[in-house]
C-alpha cells in the first residue's frame, strides 16, 4: 500500500517536476528581477540580506587574497631592489626638503597652539576610528568599491569616513558585524564638496567610474590650474574639512579632472573614521533637543 | 545499500567541484590585486567559469549554482543584486538550450561560441546596471573588459580542464 502510495505520488510529482526543471532558469531570473526592481525601489529591505552575506564573505574573502597579497609582497619587493639606488637618491633629497618643512610645521603649529589659547577656541573632540585591511576590491567599470574587514563590532559605522595616509578614499555606505563596504571617490554616486587649496573656491568633486574626479559647480570665476590641490570642504555634513582629496591634473570640456591622492588599486589598510557626522544618510532618531543657555 | 561515508564525501566533493573553483574565481576577482587601473577592467573570470562548466558539465552546474554564485558576486563588488546573477543565469539557460550543438565539438568553436557570448553578457550587465543603480559605464571600459575576457578565456578554460581531468573523469 505504502509502496502503491509513494508510486503514484512520484508518477503524479513526475511533470511538475518536469516542468520544474524546465523553468528554473525563468524562476530564477524572475527572481532576480524581482531583486533588482526592490533593490531599486526599496534598498533597506535588500540591506539586512547584503550585510549577512558581507559578514560570511569578508573573512573568507581574507583568506583567498592573503597568497594573493604575499605573491604580492614578494614581486613589489623584487622590484625594489631592482631600483634601490635611484629610490635611495629620490628619498633622500625628499628628506632633505622635509626636514625643512618640519621646521615650518613646528612653528605654525606652537604659533598655531597660541592663538588658539589666545582666542579660547575650544579643543578639536579626540577622534575614534578603526583600522581595517582591504579584503575585497570591487573593481570592474560598474562599481568603485573596497570591502574592509573592519565593522559595526569594531565601532566603525555606516557614514564613518575612510582615510589613508594620502587623503580620503571614501565613505562607508554598508556595514556588516565584521565587514564594511567603502564607497570610493571615483564611484559615479560619489559627489564630495570641495575647496581648491588655492582660492578656496567651492566645487563639488564628482566620480564618474573612471579613475578620476570630475570638479562641478565651480564658481565660473575660478581658475584651477594643473597641480592645484583639492581638499574637502566639509560643507554638506558628510566629510569633514581639510582632508586631501587630490590634484588638478588636466580639463575635458572645461571641466578639471582631479586625480585622487590615494590610488585605490593599491590600498592595503584604511582608517575608518568617526567624525560625528551623520551627513545626508539616514541615521537613528536624535534624542530629543535639550534647550540652550540658561 | 549505502557506500561508506568517506566514499560519499569524495564523490560529493568531486559534484560540487564545478560550483567550488567557480567560488573560487569569484573570491579571486574580488581580491585585491594591486596593480594600477586593473580594477578598472576586471576580466570576466567567473563568467568563463559558468561557461565552461555548462558546456562541460551542465549535470552539476545547475541553474541554481549560477544564481547562488551571481549574487555572492554582486554582494561582494558591490553591484545592484540580482545583476550579475541574472547575467550568469542567462548565459547559463542560453548555453544549455544549445547543449546538443557543442557535443563533440572541438576547442576553437567553443572559444569562438563564448566570444560571441562573452560581450553579450557583459553588454547585457552594462545595461542591467544602469537600469538597477543608474550607472553608466564607459563604453570603452566595458569593450576592454570583454576583449579582456575573451582573450583570459583559454588559459582559465585550460586550468579548468585539467581539473575536471584530475577530478571527474570517472564521474
Amino acid at each position: 500500500m505504502a509502496f502503491r502510495r509513494q508510486g503514484s505520488v512520484t508518477r503524479l510529482a513526475a511533470p511538475f517536476r518536469g516542468l520544474a526543471q524546465r523553468n528554473a532558469a525563468l524562476g530564477l531570473v524572475l527572481l532576480c528581477a524581482v531583486l533588482i526592481v526592490v533593490g531599486r525601489a526599496e534598498p533597506r529591505l535588500l540591506e539586512r540580506l547584503r550585510t549577512l552575506v558581507l559578514d560570511v564573505a569578508g573573512p573568507v574573502a581574507d583568506a583567498v587574497s592573503q597568497p594573493v597579497v604575499a605573491s604580492q609582497r614578494v614581486a613589489d619587493r623584487i622590484a625594489e631592489l631592482l631600483s634601490l639606488h635611484s629610490e635611495n637618491a629620490i628619498l633622500r633629497e625628499e628628506n632633505a626638503r622635509l626636514a625643512q618643512w618640519q621646521v615650518v610645521a613646528r612653528s605654525l603649529d606652537a604659533e598655531n597652539r597660541e592663538l588658539r589659547r589666545l582666542l579660547q577656541v575650544p579643543g578639536d573632540p579626540p577622534l575614534g576610528f578603526v583600522t581595517g585591511r582591504v579584503v575585497a576590491n570591487s573593481g570592474g567599470s560598474f562599481v568603485h568599491s573596497v570591502l574592509v574587514l573592519a565593522g559595526s563590532g569594531d565601532g566603525a559605522a555606516k557614514g564613518h569616513v575612510a582615510v589613508a595616509a594620502e587623503g580620503l578614499v571614501g565613505r562607508v555606505t554598508e556595514i556588516g558585524e565584521r565587514a564594511a563596504r567603502v564607497l570610493l571617490l571615483t564611484d559615479m554616486n560619489s559627489n564630495v564638496p570641495v575647496v581648491l587649496e588655492r582660492g578656496r573656491e567651492r566645487a563639488i568633486a564628482a566620480g564618474d567610474n573612471s579613475g578620476r574626479l570630475r570638479l562641478l559647480f565651480l564658481a565660473p570665476a575660478a581658475q584651477p590650474q594643473i597641480g592645484d590641490r583639492i581638499v574637502t570642504s566639509g560643507h554638506g555634513g558628510v566629510f569633514p574639512p581639510g582632508i586631501p582629496v587630490g590634484a588638478v591634473v588636466g580639463f575635458r570640456d572645461g571641466v578639471a579632472l582631479v586625480q585622487p591622492f590615494v590610488e585605490a588599486a593599491r590600498l592595503e589598510y584604511v582608517r575608518l573614521v568617526d567624525y560625528g557626522l551623520g551627513g545626508i544618510l539616514p541615521q537613528p532618531a536624535p534624542p530629543p533637543a535639550r534647550s540652550r543657555g540658561r | 545499500m549505502r557506500a561508506p561515508l568517506l566514499q560519499r564525501v569524495d564523490t560529493w566533493l568531486r559534484q560540487a567541484l564545478p560550483g567550488l573553483l567557480t567560488l573560487l574565481l569569484v573570491l579571486l576577482s574580488v581580491a585585491p590585486l594591486r596593480l594600477p587601473d586593473y580594477a578598472a577592467v576586471t576580466p570576466g573570470l567567473v563568467l568563463i567559469s559558468v561557461f565552461y562548466w555548462t558546456v562541460h558539465r551542465p549535470d552539476l552546474f545547475r541553474p541554481l549554482h549560477a544564481c547562488i554564485l551571481g549574487l555572492l558576486d554582486d554582494v561582494l563588488s558591490g553591484s545592484a543584486l540580482g545583476v550579475n546573477a541574472m547575467v550568469l543565469v542567462l548565459v547559463h539557460w542560453s548555453v544549455v538550450s544549445q547543449h546538443r550543438f557543442f557535443v563533440g565539438k572541438g576547442f576553437a568553436l567553443v572559444w569562438s561560441v563564448f566570444g560571441v557570448v562573452a560581450p553579450l553578457a557583459i553588454a547585457l550587465t552594462a545595461l542591467l546596471s544602469l537600469l538597477a543603480a543608474r550607472v553608466a559605464p564607459d563604453p570603452a571600459v566595458v569593450l576592454v573588459q570583454a576583449l579582456l575576457t575573451i582573450a583570459l578565456y583559454p588559459p582559465v578554460a585550460w586550468l579548468l580542464g585539467r581539473a575536471q581531468r584530475l577530478f571527474l573523469a570517472g564521474l
